[in-house]
């Protein structure tokens, strides 16, 4: 079964041909006991399909597990999205999803990765002036469900 | 469009997990997620709802510079 529709399909590849720099999705995953981590790389490929801006990066969480423990990364699925500068360098700028990217969490990665792609936040002054304060690592969690 | 990812790009002090919580009941259980959007601050401090940006940014960065009691 399609995940999207051709309409959907359509309203994704709309969307992210609005990015201006290539992103990549650096996906941690494992063989077992992961029941949506083949989901998960269905919907990375269907994004990677939809742009030629976007690039898959596929690790095993089990085999890789030092340096998946090195991104802070402990649960599969895990997605990493990261800006990929025109010498390919890899910029993260700390944006994660943990879990698969179903429903709400769809839209919310589609957002991420154009929010990355374009490097650049549109928040007011006086939210830049409160988090210029922030000088030490600070780890947001933001927990949801799909509907 | 995610704050917390916002914030991550605009600060590079600052990372953004989005969880999806009814895959992992455990972490629900330890953050006691009571409704969704929640967000934790640092392990410590608890944002519930979606607020407008500056409420958000500030309650985030004000509570957890706060002292905590007889600190």
């Amino acid at each position: 079964m399609s995940l999207l529709s051709d309409a959907e399909l359509a309203q994704v590849r709309e969307l992210l041909a609005g990015m201006t720099a290539p992103v990549v999705l650096r996906y941690y995953t494992q063989t077992l006991e992961c029941d949506t981590c083949a989901d998960t790389r269905r919907i990375l490929d269907l994004l990677a399909g939809a742009s030629d801006r976007i690039t898959v990066e596929e690790h095993n969480l089990v085999l890789e597990r030092e340096a998946a423990a090195a991104a802070g990364v402990d649960r599969a699925p895990t997605i990493i999205v990261l800006g990929a500068g025109a010498d390919g360098a890899l910029r993260d700028d700390g944006v994660r999803f943990v879990g698969a990217p179903l429903g709400y969490e769809f839209t919310a990665l589609l957002d991420a990765i154009l929010l990355v792609s374009h490097g650049e936040a549109d928040l007011s002054e006086a939210s830049r002036r409160l988090l210029a304060a922030v000088t030490s690592p600070m780890t947001l969690q933001v927990f949801t469900t799909p509907t | 469009m995610s704050l917390a990812n916002r914030m991550a790009v605009a600060n590079p002090h600052v990372t953004a997990i989005a969880v999806e919580v009814s895959e992992y009941p455990d972490l629900a259980r330890k953050y006691r997620v009571r409704g969704v959007p929640m967000t934790v601050v640092d392990d410590q401090v608890e944002i519930l709802g979606a607020l407008p940006e500056d409420t958000f940014v500030a309650q985030a960065v004000q509570l957890r510079t706060q002292p905590s009691p007889g600190a």
